[in-house]
């Protein structure tokens, strides 16, 4: 890990706000050439995130004969780790995550949007966004208030937990806040990345088919929540809303569903009920955390007054 | 889905295990991909080609172990194997199932030299 950022290795480079924070060494482990960092006084909330990738090389010198060694460990340990570190920080300051994860068009932003202005005057919110180009979600969020990053993940089809802890770390949300991610549009990769979140929400609209859930299972099975989206227009559609729910607790049978409009707002109320209960989880666990500190200090201070 | 990703994630924890075990080279690989991790492992052996090159995993092999699918169907109990990530339980027809085993992606072991 790279000791100035936290940088995990394997990036060819990481922009934020348009300066180049490069990781050109050839021995990416150790960090041993040139690094350069200049963003580390550019970054403002606005500053959007650009990711590329590369990968990591090693020299490694020593002994010649054959062996096995045992690594037991899952591919996506390193993913992990950043995700982890990110849930383990938004739960010691009460922050409830959500990813929210759909196929490009089913209303993510404008979903967004609506939860925001229903949400902005009882609770902060700060949200990520997270698109291959451009930084048109995060200018959207922005008009409703609240602070939005967005991450440019360039040729990546997901964002992961060390982009997120990084957005983190720009966006500082507030202890007891919500914590938006808007995943890239993509049934498929976002699946399998934990970005630290305390739930991955899924998003179907009434315009695409009634079997995706069927057609893209893991991101259905990944998810606790399903939104059914865009439900006004279904008087217009063949779509039968029904069918679209069975399909999806086929893939995954503990899932919540709700049906909402976010253009017009049908449904949105049971929804930030469900945020709303999230919170309160996260703020009891946040009062926990706080106990469980001053207990330790004031007996760290008993220890201290017997020396 | 995601291969390349997967196969950079791969090649941090060999790359990581062969420094730390100062092997030269890493000659092969043994994976366990489950049925139902949605891994297309002939994409990711050419992703895992592509970007071990020039390093100490240059050139390994992939030994991919398949690991069967098997849920459990929340209606009726059993423990049934499972070929995709939704299925009908063959005892007591429930759409119901809920994936158990199958979904992992391990690298277990490596040969260095």
């Amino acid at each position: 890990m790279c000791t100035v950022c936290g940088c995990g290795e394997g990036e060819g480079e990481a922009r934020i706000d348009g300066v180049a924070h490069v990781h050109e060494d050839g021995t990416v482990h150790s960090h041993a050439q040139a690094h350069d960092h200049d963003h580390h006084h550019a970054h403002g909330i606005d500053g959007d995130l650009d990711f590329g990738a590369g990968p990591a090389r090693a020299h490694a010198p020593g002994l010649s004969q054959s062996r096995m060694v045992q690594i037991e460990q899952d591919i996506l340990a390193k993913n992990n780790t950043y995700a982890d570190a990110n849930r383990r920080l938004f739960d010691e300051r009460g922050i409830f995550a959500l990813n929210l994860v759909s196929g490009p068009g089913a209303g993510k932003t404008t979903l967004l949007v609506k939860t925001i202005e229903l949400l902005r005057d009882k609770v902060a919110i700060a949200v990520v966004e997270g698109d291959q180009q451009t930084s048109n979600d995060a200018e959207r969020i922005r008009a409703t208030g609240v602070p939005a990053l967005q991450i440019n993940t360039g040729k990546g089809c997901h964002l992961d937990g060390h982009m997120v802890g990084h957005a983190v770390e720009h966006l500082k949300p507030a202890d007891g806040s919500l914590f938006l991610i808007e995943n890239v549009g993509n049934l498929v990769c976002p699946a399998a990345f934990d970005l630290g979140e305390h739930h991955k929400v899924a998003i179907l609209s009434v315009t695409e088919g009634e079997d995706k859930p069927l057609k893209y299972p893991d991101m259905f099975r990944a998810a606790d929540v399903m939104l059914l989206n865009k439900c006004d227009l279904l008087p217009h559609l063949d779509f039968d809303a029904d069918l679209a729910e069975a399909n999806a607790r086929r893939v995954n049978p503990d899932l919540t569903i709700f049906r909402v409009s976010a253009a017009r707002g049908e449904g949105m109320n049971a929804w930030v009920d469900w945020i709303a209960a999230g919170l309160a989880v996260q703020g009891a666990r946040r009062t926990e955390s706080v106990d469980a500190l001053k207990a330790r200090i004031a007996e760290l201070e008993r220890q201290l007054a017997t020396r | 889905m995601h291969e390349m990703s997967l196969a950079e994630g791969m090649l941090q924890l060999v790359e990581e295990t062969a420094r730390r075990e100062q092997a030269q080279r890493v000659k092969s690989i043994v994976l366990e991909i489950g049925q139902l991790a949605s891994v297309e492992t002939s994409a990711l052996e050419f992703c895992f080609a592509a970007v071990a090159a020039g390093g100490p995993a240059d050139g390994a092999r992939l030994v991919i172990i398949d690991v069967p699918g098997a849920g459990c169907c929340l209606s009726c109990g059993r423990t049934v194997a499972m070929e995709s990530l939704f299925g009908v339980c063959p005892d007591c027809g429930s759409h119901r199932l809920q994936a158990t085993a199958g979904t992992e992606m391990r690298i277990r072991e490596m040969e260095i030299e």
